[in-house]
């Protein structure tokens, strides 16, 4: 009986204990988290407790585009040696999660990432939800004189600053140099017309059997394809009421080609299902001839462990089709920019900003620059250019197919239903590759779709 | 008496006390979010900080029910559902006779069926989407070295193809649970029923279809009502493999829920979304347990 009430003791005291416990973690980061970022500092460096105890954030970001995991644990493991008060746990995802790990860990206070990576088509919703830190006053004059202007269009909205440029994409055309050569083809093709009638000498002569591979599955990928195709075209998303016209003689032409190619065995027809990866892999395994993808494909390219093609990779750009070439377009492609911004609810504003701004300094994206060009313009003219295209192997090539690609990149519409609405088209595209509608139809009812989702 | 009372009553105090801990976790972690998320499906809720929430009563039941996409996306569950769990069905009562009847090398049969189980489903689901692959896939790889096929076939792009891929994917994985299922249950059945059928005449076939299953009632729905439930839900291998396409064609109902509540930021349609899926399971599972159960028999 004794031992029994002893026992008792014992479990009601190792409770309270537990649920203090909880309550204390709870207690001490709730007002963290809604306190000014000068109050979290203050608190980090007054208290002795926070000088031994580092501040750990928590920085959500994508394994694809852009720099390796690598490089950025490097880039990391460098900034906290410089800051013994800062620790930083990155997270890499596939880039079709970002969005939705944004929205669920927004739900919780403090949210479960400081930080996150943001593609250039988010900001619109993510700033309506309140997710997105106002960084504006934290801009420099330097950082805004000497970051690409482009790069700071995908993050202001109505004159504020909602994230750091981090990354300057497009999608990029690109061939195998080989394959051209023993079909004795000279140039790589300037319209997607020329490109079939390259893609048919080269099947004819049984070089590849299907000369070109998309991304064209059920993702974000293919409606950054259907964009370039879109505006290499004449055509256009929406009209200067908002009012979607991607459904105009303009975009049912591009999905009729886009069909076309599928049917003729021109398109891989496994590109319904292909994501970037998948383009990427049948281009370095010399599948295809031709490969829409992001810059990182070229630096894979020339991977001797990943690579069968290296050394016949090539940049052209972005044909466009007869009609956008008679109307003087020059070529056509997507942004596919990103930055990273702070999430609205963090309690370490400052220690996260801290680390963005040593994560795109122009010396750090000097130095990584081979998956990724620097953000800041200042590299690409000068000495600092001669400098650039010295720092990797690669860079001779991609900078200046860059600077000829980059100025023909179009936006995907900036709304807050993009996400939705990009959904409907994505299905609407393949409903039309996979014969379930016509490209009329399809394209009509996506357009409705984004009618309602508007209003 | 009153000291033996008195005892008890302490029992249960403790019992209580014992319980309480577990109780606040579920409460936590269970009830409150399936009260909440019942409490946000009478609201037009969109995601973010400090969103506006407001009242629509059963719009948002009524809206899903309205909508030809819902009953599509149903219609495409039921079949992913009706053919998985059959298959899975079938196939694990064959391996569990195949097992029990102790054959050459059964014991290593009875243990590599734990492989594919014991796979996560995210891998599971990450293997087959490569087998399946156009260009590089094991498939075409196999039917091209036996002559059936002279070009690889883009599986997965094909709309009449890819849900029926995802059902093999989800019946490699799942069907060893139903298999061990039916073994424990074939394990503790008595031969002596199956003997005296067959001294008075009983063949193989009427030996199995009418003593054995019907005392495998019990053990089949189980199994029924745990895959049934499980595939009625299915999301992560429909996610890894096609992520809904082509063409929506393999959306199930639980993707559809993901993407209007974490994509599209519509949270309380979401909601109303999982108590319909809810409501679907509950009616599947009545009537299974209608069907199949026979307390007098267990």
């Amino acid at each position: 009986m004794h031992s029994h009430s002893r026992f008792l003791d014992l479990y009601v005291i190792l409770t309270v204990i537990l649920v203090a416990a909880g309550c204390q973690t709870t207690a001490t980061s709730a007002p963290n988290a809604t306190a000014a970022p000068a109050t979290a500092v203050s608190n980090a460096t007054a208290a002795p407790t926070a000088a031994v105890a580092p501040v750990t954030i928590h920085i959500l970001t994508q394994d694809q585009a852009g720099m390796k995991p690598a490089e950025i644990d490097q880039i990391a493991r460098d900034f906290e040696a410089l800051n013994p008060g800062i620790k930083v746990s990155m997270e890499y995802v596939g880039y079709d999660a970002i969005h939705d790990k944004i929205v669920t860990a927004m739900a919780a206070n403090p949210p479960g990432y400081d930080a996150s990576m943001i593609d250039v088509i988010w900001p619109d919703e993510f700033i309506k939800a309140g997710y997105l830190l106002d960084v504006t006053n934290r801009i420099t004059p330097e950082m805004k004189t000497g970051i690409f202007p482009a790069s700071w269009n995908g993050v202001t909205r109505g004159g504020k600053v909602y994230g750091m440029p981090w990354l300057m994409d497009v999608k990029y055309f690109m061939y195998n140099k080989d394959i051209l050569a023993k079909a004795g083809i000279a140039n790589p093709p300037a319209t997607w017309e020329e490109l079939v009638t390259q893609a048919k000498t080269i099947k004819d002569k049984s070089l590849v059997e299907f000369p070109i591979n998309w991304s064209w599955n059920q993702k974000e990928g293919v409606v950054c394809d259907f964009t370039a195709l879109l505006f290499g075209n004449g055509g256009a998303f929406l009209d200067a009421s908002g009012k979607p016209i991607f459904n105009n003689d303009k975009g049912v032409q591009v999905l009729t080609w886009m069909k076309q190619t599928i049917d003729e065995g021109i398109s891989n027809p496994s590109a319904v299902s292909s994501d970037e990866g998948a383009v990427e892999a049948s281009f370095l395994a010399g599948k295809a001839a031709f490969a829409v993808n992001w810059m990182n494909q070229y630096a894979d390219s020339n991977n001797p462990a990943s690579s069968q093609i290296v050394g016949n990779a090539a940049f052209a750009p972005m044909p466009v089709f007869a009609a956008g070439a008679a109307a003087g377009i020059k070529s056509a492609s997507v942004d596919g920019s990103s930055s990273f911004a702070i999430m609205a609810t963090s309690p370490y504003k400052d220690q996260v900003w801290k680390f963005l701004v040593y994560l795109t300094s122009n010396e750090i994206q000097m130095k990584f620059s081979a998956e990724m060009l620097p953000i800041w313009q200042n590299d690409f003219s000068g000495a600092l250019l001669t400098e650039l295209e010295g720092k990797t192997p690669t860079n001779p090539v991609t900078v200046p197919a860059f600077l000829a690609q980059f100025p023909y990149a179009n936006e995907r519409p900036t709304v807050p239903y993009y996400n939705e609405g990009s959904a409907a088209l994505q299905l609407a595209i393949q409903e039309a590759l996979t014969g379930v509608k016509s490209p009329k139809d399809a394209l009509d009812a996506a357009a409705a779709k984004w009618v309602e989702l508007a209003g | 008496m009153k000291l033996r009372l008195n005892l008890r009553q302490k029992d249960i105090g403790i019992a209580w006390l014992l319980v309480i801990p577990s109780l606040l976790v579920i409460l936590g972690v269970t009830l409150w979010p399936i009260i909440y998320t019942f409490f946000l499906s009478f609201y037009n809720v969109q995601a973010g900080l400090n969103a506006v929430r407001t009242f629509v009563g059963l719009d948002n039941y009524l809206t899903m029910i309205k909508d030809q996409v819902f009953w599509e996306t149903i219609g495409r569950t039921a079949y992913f559902t009706g053919v998985s769990v059959s298959l899975e069905i079938v196939l694990g009562l064959a391996v569990a006779q195949l097992i029990t009847s102790k054959p050459w090398g059964w014991q290593f049969l009875r243990f590599a069926l734990i492989i594919p189980w014991a796979v996560p489903t995210i891998v599971n689901g990450a293997m087959w989407r490569w087998i399946y692959s156009s260009d590089f896939g094991a498939l075409n790889g196999l039917l091209y070295q036996l002559g059936l096929i002279r070009h690889y076939i883009p599986w997965l792009s094909n709309p009449n193809y890819a849900m029926n891929l995802v059902i093999v994917a989800d019946v490699w994985h799942m069907m060893p649970f139903v298999a061990l299922v039916m073994q424990a249950a074939l394990a503790g059945l008595s031969p002596e029923l199956e003997e005296a059928a067959a001294v008075d005449g009983a063949n193989a076939w009427q030996r199995f279809w009418l003593i054995r299953l019907p005392l495998l009632r019990p053990a089949l729905l189980v199994a029924l009502v745990a895959r049934t439930v499980d595939a009625f839900r299915v999301f992560d291998i429909v996610y890894i493999i096609t992520a809904g396409g082509p063409a929506f064609r393999t959306a199930t109902i639980t993707y559809l829920t993901y993407l209007t509540t974490f994509a599209y930021g519509k949270q309380g349609l979401g909601a109303a979304l999982s108590f319909l899926i809810s409501a679907f399971i509950l009616v599947m599972a009545f009537i299974y347990i209608r069907i199949l159960y026979r307390p007098e028999e267990i």
